[in-house]
């Protein structure tokens, strides 16, 4: 099964430091992470939304909300509880969050 | 017996393991279902004229699983799971109920049903629905939802399952101690449910508790060596066997302490007493273990007046230090009163108060009242108790507070209680399972609920 992690963290949290880091947890998965990034920062976000064929742009995310996503991960594994255990040991789980949403394919 | 009675006996006995059979087999929780459902119906039909064959069990799984042969054969779409069921050989496979896959089953559907990545109240509809075969109305009436909420709730639930990819099967040892508490969990909070006094429905709640003592009890056979399935089990048995005391002739609460004990089921509470035994020879206590022996404090008092209240203060402090939180404070604090004295029971309420972390639940007003009361500090008393009047969620308690509170305002004073103090109506508040549930909901985010 393909599971997205979408990485959610807050503005300036503060890193608690049994954090691993992003090396460690690049080793442990291995092959099953298929493609990811860290992305820029809600700042240089752009909401697009189409409304009676008029293109409405604004700045920022889509929803105000305390955090947001700040990378994402492609991984493939056998069942969620392999899924969950990879989420687990990302080091922003340690701090912020780990949305593990499968595929629909 | 009738043959309709041995069908209905052995559809509680056989559904979950012959449901847990065919969803290894099919990977297809609705089918699965469906094929069981359809071959209690052929049994309906044959067992009257062909007689109830040697072992039921068995002829009910064979003939759900031709079911779901043909159900397979007939879509091709589904021809490679065709293949794999047949690469299991199914069609050869022994088919003793008592042998160890098929126990393995039972203890996949359970852990697969409580697994914690399906929302708390879905965990325990569908260990009922896929379980125990209770229809989706029935459920959704326990739950005071409405079957179109409940159908919702079960459909999603599946729909994860399959979409999510949550495995069908006993988790490996490292996630083993974290998920066996999952679905403990999920056992007690049916049992509370079921256990709850509420109006109507009655015989579901009462099958509610049916089914949790008969699932914790597959589960301490599953799962031999878990001492605090042990514990769970002999806390249900030890609640339970009260059941027969807790209401009187009218339908009201009575509290622990006015309970007519020769009302109690001895039987249940020696084997809640034995099991408990048992478990704590183990050397390994849990909460549920600890919740349980505060139950057979109160269980095996021969009067009121005889609980062990040290003793029960005692293990309330023991659970502080496992699973701490407010009510189970709460209840420790009510013990402390019973067994060194009001003020100092009064006092750890007063540091709750302070916490602040009960605010807006009627038990910590209620159990200050009881105490203020008792410590004839009837204004206080009056004031805590129009409090709790105010936050009590249920009719059956607002009475309660309502009788106390008239109580302690009437206006000619009337010798409170003298003498040491006893269990009494603080009861209504704290009995072990109020703090039991709180625990339970503590892990699962639903609201405590008290005991009568």
């Amino acid at each position: 099964v393909k599971y997205m992690l979408l990485i959610c963290a807050g503005d300036g949290v503060e890193v608690p430091p049994e954090t691993p880091n992003i090396e460690q947890w690049l080793a442990k998965v291995g092959s099953r992470r298929l493609h990811g990034s860290e992305m820029r920062p809600i700042s240089d976000a752009t909401t697009v939304r189409t409304r009676g064929g008029e293109v409405l742009l604004s700045s920022g995310p889509f929803a105000e909300t305390s955090e947001h996503i700040a990378g994402y991960d492609l991984i493939e594994c056998a069942d969620l509880d392999e899924a969950t255990e990879i989420a687990a040991s990302h080091p922003v789980a340690y701090f912020g969050s780990v949305e593990v949403r499968p595929l629909h394919e | 017996v009738s043959v309709e009675a041995e069908v209905t006996a052995v559809f509680r006995a056989e559904r979950g393991r012959i449901v847990a059979t065919l969803i290894r087999m099919t990977g297809d929780w609705d089918m699965a279902e469906e094929c069981v459902q359809d071959a209690f119906a052929r049994a309906l039909d044959h067992w009257p004229r062909e007689g109830v064959p040697h072992r039921p069990g068995a002829w009910l799984t064979t003939v759900a699983r031709n079911g779901a042969l043909d159900r397979l054969r007939r879509t091709t779409r589904e021809a490679a799971i065709l293949r794999e069921v047949a690469d299991r050989s199914v069609y050869d496979e022994p088919m003793d109920l008592d042998d160890g896959g098929i126990q393995d089953d039972q203890l996949r559907l359970i852990f697969t049903c409580c697994h914690p990545a399906l929302p708390p109240e879905a965990r325990v509809a569908l260990t009922l629905r896929v379980i125990t075969g209770l229809t989706t109305a029935e459920i959704a009436s326990a739950f005071l939802v409405s079957e179109a909420t409940m159908t919702k709730r079960l459909v999603r639930a599946k729909q994860k399952i399959r979409n999510a990819g949550i495995p069908y099967r006993v988790p490996p040892a490292h996630l083993l101690p974290e998920r066996t508490s999952a679905v403990l969990a999920v056992l007690y909070l049916l049992f509370s449910e079921g256990y709850a006094a509420s109006a109507g429905a009655e015989l579901i709640r009462q099958q509610l508790c049916a089914d949790a003592i008969d699932l914790a009890t597959t589960l301490t056979q599953l799962m031999p060596d878990e001492p605090e399935a042990l514990g769970l089990l002999a806390l249900m048995l030890l609640h339970d066997a009260r059941r027969g005391g807790r209401m009187d002739d009218s339908g009201e609460l009575v509290p622990l302490e006015q309970q007519d004990r020769t009302r109690w089921d001895t039987e249940k509470i020696d084997s809640g007493v034995g099991l408990l035994d048992t478990a704590l020879h183990r050397g390994n206590p849990g909460p549920y273990q600890i919740q349980a022996a505060i139950a057979a404090c109160h269980a095996t008092a021969r009067r009121a007046a005889d609980t062990d209240w040290a003793q029960i203060a005692q293990l309330y402090g023991r659970l502080v230090s496992m699973n701490r939180s407010a009510v189970v404070e709460l209840n420790r604090a009510v013990a402390v009163a019973m067994a060194d004295g009001l003020a100092e029971g009064l006092a750890l309420t007063d540091a709750l108060t302070e916490a602040g972390e009960l605010d807006g639940h009627h038990l910590l007003p209620a159990t200050r009242a009881d105490l203020l009361r008792r410590m004839d500090r009837r204004g206080e008393a009056a004031v805590a108790y129009r409090q709790a009047l105010m936050l009590a969620p249920t009719d059956t308690e607002r009475r309660y507070l309502a009788k106390r509170l008239s109580e302690v305002t009437a206006a000619v004073a009337r010798p409170m209680p003298a003498g040491a103090p006893t269990a009494g109506q603080v009861a209504v508040s704290v009995t072990p399972s109020a703090s039991s549930i709180s625990w339970t909901a503590r892990q699962d985010g639903t609201t405590p609920r008290p005991e009568g």
